[in-house]
Order: C-alpha cells, then structure tokens, then sequence
C-alpha cells in the first residue's frame, strides 16, 4: 500500500484541491461569509504548500512565512467581516452581486 | 598676500548679501544706517585697496585667481577664473575707487529712505557683478558680468518703483540691454563654435581667442558684439535708454551710468582689441555710429534744462568719443577716457544730486532738477559748486585739466586715421564740432545752475551738503584735475605716459595679439610720418575749448536765462527738434512698440484665445471622452474582477511555465 504512504505529492495535492474548491467557491458563491470561507479556504491551501516546500528544501523561511500569512488572514477576517456586518446593516442583504455600489 | 586676492570679487558679493539678508530679516538692522553704509562703503573700499597692492606688486606677468569651475559639458569647461593685468587692474581700481566714494555719497545722500537697506545691497551687488564683468579671463563670466549690471541697473533704476514713471524707465534701459545682450551671446555661439570646430576643448578664454586666426568669421563676432556694446554704453540705436535711466537716485546716475556700466562695451572692445584689427571694416562702422552718437546727443544736450538731463545726454556724447578712439584704432586711448571721463562725470553727477538734495529740501520749486529754477546757488553751496566747475572745465578740454588729454588724444588719433582713410577727416570735423558743443553745453548748465541771478523765491535759499557729501565731491574733483597726468601727450615724451605704459605691457606679455593691442599699426605709422601735425592739434583742440568756454560764460553771463532765446533763434527750426531730443524715442514707438502692440492686441490675443486655449481644453475633454468608453469596464462586482485575476494568474503561469 505504498501509495496511501504520505510523501511531498501527497501534501501538495491537498493543498492543490483545496485552493482550487476555494477558488471556485470564491468565483460562484454569492453569499458573503461563505465567499470569507473560501478565501481561508485558498490562504491555508498556500498556508499548507509553503509548509510542504519548507520541509522539501530543509528551511525554516518557508514555515515562517505561514505566520505571517496567518496573521494577515485574522486581520482580513476582521475588515472583511466588520464590512460585511455594515453591509447588512444597511441593505439588509450579504448577496455580494448587489453590492455593485463602488463602480462608476 | 596673493591669497587674499579672491576677496577683490568675494567682499562686494558678501557685503550685498549681508545687508540685503541681514536687513530683509531684521528690523533693528534696517535702521541702523550708519552701519549699513560703512558695511557697503567698506566691501567696496577694501578691494580698491587690494587691488592698489596688487597693482604695486605687479611685475607684468598676469595674474591669475582660479576659483572653481562653473560648468563643463562637452568640449565646454567654464571656470570661475579671473586675471589681474594692466587693462583689468586699472578698470578694477575706477570701478571700486569711483564706486566706494559714490558708496560713502550715498549716506548722506539716501539718508532717512526707506529703502536704504535696498540701496546699499543693490550698489554692492552691482560692483560685484562689474568686478565680473571687467576682471574675468574668459567670455562667459564675464557675460555672468554683463547681464548682472544689466540687471542691477533696472533694480537702481526703478528703485523707486512705487513712481510708475521710473519703474518704466528701469523697464525701458532693461529691455533695450537684452537687445545688445542677444547679439552678444549670439557672438559667444559664434566663437564656441568655431573654437571646438577642431574638437578640442575650450574654456572661451580672451588668451585662446585672441590667439585664434578668425579670416572671415572676424568681422560677424565683431559686428554682434558692437551691437553688444551699442546696448550696454548707449550709442546709437539702443542710446535711448540712458537719459531716461536718470529716474534713478543720482548715485546711480553717477555710478552706472556715467563712471562703470556704460563703459563696459568699450572695455569688452579693448578687450578683444585684437580680435576687431582682424576686422577693420567694423572699426570703421564704430567710428561712424561713434560720430552720429556723440554729435547728436550733444546737440539735444544744449537744449536740455533738467541738469541731470543735459548730463545723461553728455554722458552719451563722451561716450562716442570713446568709441571713435576703438573706431580709430586707439584702444589704449578709449581707456584713458573711460579713466578721466569717470572721474569728473561722476563729480558732475554727484554735484547735480547735491544741488537736486538742497532743492527740494527747499520744498518751494515743483521740479528740483530744472536749472531754470536755480541760479545762484554759488553763494549757498561753496563745494558743490566749486567741484562742479573743475569737472565742468575738466570735461570741456581745458588744458592742463584730465579731460584735456584724454580728449585730444581721441581728436588727433582720429585724425591720423585720416590719412589711411579719409572717412576719418570727416569724422574728426564732428569730433571738433562735438567737442565745441560740450564746452557750451557743460558752461551753460554749471552757469545757469551757480551763477546768474538766484530764481529761486528768496525767502528761503538752500543749504550745502553735508561732508559726507562733499568729501566725494572734492577727491573726484582732484582726480579729475590730476587723473589726466598719465596720460601726457606723446610728443611731450612723459616716462609716465600711460599710453606707453600700457602698450608696453600688455605688448610684452601677451605676444602683441592677446591683450590689448597698441594702436593700430597704420595709425602709429601716420603719426610718425606726420608728427609735427600734432603740434597744431594740441593748441588747436586747447584753443577751442578755451574759447567756448569764455565765450559761453561771458554769453550767459550778459543774459542769464534770455540767453538760451538767444540759442533758440541761432539754431533755428532746429531747436525745437533739439528740444525733443529728435523725437527718437517717439519714432522707435511708431516704428517698433505701436506694430508690436497692435499685434499683440489682434494677433496674439485671437492666437492665445483660439488655438493655446483650444489646445487646453481640447486635452482635457478628449481625456475625459476616453474615459467615459472605458469606465464601462468597472462593474462593480466582486466574482468579475475574480475571474479576470484568476484567467490573469493562470495566463502568467501558462506564460511561466509552457513560454
């Protein structure tokens, strides 16, 4: 059963199916929160390639660099969510394709 | 001692920036007159007195004071370089000697003004852009030189600017400037061109374009640096702006446009003297306008009756015979007259301003500048008029007096040019004519100004200046009664002679081509060959002006202010055209100023409003338009702009990793 044993290919499939199921839902999901999820979604896919790559060459930066990818994602989460709670407020509606307020 | 040299140019730079930033900034400052002046008079002495040293130090090899450099670029290295010989040296001595006694005039003189600060900047600057302009060892500082007077002299001109008369007479010297100034770059072009045709490098210096054989292209640069030089000492036809350049204070007048300014074009003549024998049909078009120039201010001199007038206009008249010397050869003698002419023309200057101070310190005439309201002032003014009266004899040609010598030197070179060419007899019968009518002109102003009836209201009468005042006037007046002594005649062979003493220098050390040459070789020539004709000129020349004088004094003397009817009927239908100074400056706005003003009205205003304004605009709306078709790609939603980033990162991959 050799091949159910984990090895890098393993790892970066993971990561390669779940950025693609959050790019899609990004792309097609017309609720707000849920589009929030899928973003996670591809930012711990990334999170997860950087780790496998860290292991690969032996160095640590890759590792690192997942913190800090972290600490951006809390930090989106909070304006991202704060925007779409003051959304909701006023239009009563977290549909991202009636919020088109922002072009010309 | 050589280390100091670099503050003959530096002190005056540094006094204009002390008082100007120091009193711009401070209050306190600005009333503390006393220390502004002794501040500006000092940056101006002390050079004097360094450059005297260097004078007495001097063993005929130039000096040079290297700076810095200014600019490089290509076959171009300018550097801040300048060059102690006998031409700059003496130049330097009239501009800081003549200027640090007008600087101590002007204490007393501008005195309770409130612009005195101002003034006192001004006037240091203006030396250290004459410095510049006279001391450089190459074209381009000295045109930095050239400009920089212009510059300052539209500053003193208008320094009253709140007179919109004067402002436009600051205007009108500036304007008429930058016309020269244009021939003169154009000159500049002409010899960096032709100096790099090689490729070499040059630093425009007067040594490598002296050294230079010019042919053919002589005779342009010579031709646009005279026009050069018709701006910068008012010949014809760019004189127009000097007697309007009175509106200044009179120390102006007395600087810039009787002792050093003005007598920057002689002195960038003599400069390049070498250059201009390569192109004697210019010196021959010199001595022509030189003529027309002097002749024709003289005879609206005699019409004048504001004093200061009827000095700007003899100003320009002395100025020709200036350029009828460079005209006819004589480089060495034009400076000798630059030398005289600034002494005893400042003194005039300088005594007008104090007859003009104690006039309207009367408060009783409307114009304190018409000598019709003075007469008498003798009695009142001791000083004032007795150096008036020495510089008045000095500039007709007494004998024995500074203008005497300098005068018949430019009348009998002239003449000797005559021989070779007979154009210059003719000259030399204006030259006469002119000379008579100065001593006329200049007896009567001083006449009708200390003599004669007093035509003031006599209740109050004026007072003299004070001795700051008056102590200028008396070294000038000195000086324009000994200043003529280095330059006795050659016949009387005086070791002193400055004529010799310059050619001999300036010939021994620069080869004979790079400095000022001595007088031209067929003038030298003439002289020896005619030499006992000077005998006759020289008593000829002391005659008449001996004789004008008598006769003017006497003339006005039996009829006071009548007698200028008297003149009026002699010179006929001519008097009145006198009178209006030939009605130039009216015939240069019909001819220039109207045609331009009526364009600029039609022309240039349809062109501004139509075509620039339509250029304008039609920018901004064409931008706008192509923005409106393209905002239509904003939609606004967040799945679209998702799609093109994610079809744009998968395109790049693609490109990455198949391209």
């Amino acid at each position: 059963m050799e091949f159910l044993t984990p090895n890098t290919y393993s790892y970066l499939t993971v990561a390669l199916i779940m950025f693609t199921l959050g790019a899609i839902g990004v792309m097609t999901r017309r609720n707000g929160i849920v589009v929030f999820m899928c973003i996670e979604l591809m930012l711990n896919a990334v999170n997860l390639s950087l780790v496998t790559f860290s292991r690969m060459h032996n160095d640590a930066n890759g590792s690192m660099l997942v913190f800090f990818v972290m600490c951006v994602a809390a930090a989106e989460a909070v304006v991202g969510l704060a925007v779409i709670i003051a959304l909701f407020r006023n239009k009563l509606d977290i549909d991202i394709n009636n919020v088109n307020i922002f072009k010309w | 001692m050589e280390a100091l040299y670099p503050l003959i140019i530096l002190l005056p730079l540094l006094g204009s920036a002390i008082i100007g930033l120091v009193g711009f900034s401070s209050e306190g400052f600005r009333k503390q007159e006393g220390l502004i002046g002794s501040i500006g008079t000092f940056a101006v002495a002390i050079p004097f007195f360094l450059l005297l040293f260097a004078r007495f130090a001097f063993d005929g090899e130039p000096i040079d004071i290297q700076l810095f450099t200014w600019m490089e670029a290509g076959n171009l290295s300018i550097s801040f370089n300048y060059r102690l010989d006998e031409l700059s040296f003496l130049m330097g001595m009239i501009v800081t000697g003549v200027g640090s006694l007008i600087h101590m005039y002007s204490i007393g003189y501008m005195h309770g003004d409130s612009g005195y600060y101002k003034f006192f900047a001004y006037l240091n600057l203006f030396i250290f852009a004459m410095l510049n302009l006279i001391l450089s060892d190459n074209m381009a500082v000295m045109f930095l030189g050239w400009e920089g007077v212009g510059v300052c002299s539209y500053l003193l001109i208008g320094f009253w600017f709140q007179d919109m008369a004067k402002a436009k007479a600051a205007q009108k010297a500036f304007i008429a400037n930058r016309i020269g100034d244009f021939a003169f770059l154009v000159a500049m072009f002409m010899i960096f061109t032709e100096l790099t045709a090689t490729g070499e490098t040059t630093a425009l210096t007067f040594t490598e374009i002296l050294d230079h054989a010019w042919g053919d292209k002589a005779y342009w640069i010579c031709l646009l640096l005279f026009i050069a030089a018709t701006g910068k000492s008012a010949q014809i036809p760019l004189f127009v702006w000097l007697p309007d350049a009175m509106a200044g204070p009179t120390p102006v007048s007395a600087l810039i446009h009787a002792a050093t300014m003005v007598t920057s074009g002689i002195y960038m003549i003599a400069r390049l003297s070498g250059l201009y024998l390569a192109a004697p049909e210019v010196l021959t078009i010199i001595v022509v306008v030189a003529a027309l120039t002097s002749v024709m201010a003289a005879f609206i001199a005699v019409a004048q009756n504001d004093i200061k007038g009827v000095l700007a206009y003899s100003t320009v008249s002395q100025l020709g015979f200036m350029f009828m010397a460079l005209g006819a050869g004589a480089f060495t003698t034009a400076i000798f007259h630059v030398m005289t002419h600034a002494f005893f023309k400042a003194c005039l200057f300088l005594g007008s301003g104090s007859v003009i101070h104690a006039m309207e310190h009367m408060h009783t005439v409307k114009d304190p500048q018409d000598i019709r309201t003075m007469g008498g002032l003798r009695k009142y003014m001791p000083s004032t008029s007795k150096t008036f009266w020495i510089s008045t004899l000095a500039i007709s040609g007494i004998p024995l007096l500074s203008g005497f010598f300098s005068k018949d030197e430019i009348l009998s070179s002239v003449f000797f040019q005559g021989y070779s060419n007979s154009l210059y007899f003719v000259v030399y019968a204006v030259a006469f004519i002119t000379a008579a009518l100065t001593a006329f002109y200049m007896t009567r102003v001083t006449f009708l100004t200390f003599n004669g009836k007093e035509r003031f209201p006599q209740e109050k009468h004026p007072h003299e200046s004070p001795a700051i005042m008056t102590i200028p006037l008396w070294i000038l007046a000195i000086l324009a009664v000994v200043g003529g002594y280095v330059g006795i005649p050659a016949l009387l062979g005086h070791p002193l002679h400055i004529l010799h003493v310059l050619n001999d220098l300036w010939l021994a050390h620069d080869g004979g081509e790079t400095g000022l040459v001595a007088n031209s070789t067929a003038m030298i020539e003439n002289m020896h060959h005619h030499h006992s004709m000077e005998y006759i000129l020289l008593p000829l020349s002391a005659a008449l002006a001996i004789f004008m004088v008598w006769f003017t004094f006497n003339f006005y003397k039996k009829n006071d202010l009548a007698g200028d009817e008297k003149v009026a009927k002699f010179f006929g239908p001519l008097y009145p055209a006198m009178q209006g100074k030939f009605y130039i400056d009216e015939l240069y706005n019909r001819i220039f100023i109207h045609p331009f003003v009526w364009i600029g009205d039609h022309v240039i205003v349809w062109f501004d409003k139509n075509v620039v304004d339509g250029i304008v605009n039609g920018t901004g709306t064409f931008i706008t338009n192509v923005g409106d078709v393209f905002k239509r790609l904003q939609t606004g939603l967040v799945s679209n702009y998702v799609v093109l980033i994610s079809l744009g990162v998968v395109a790049i991959l693609a490109y990455l990793i198949f391209g």
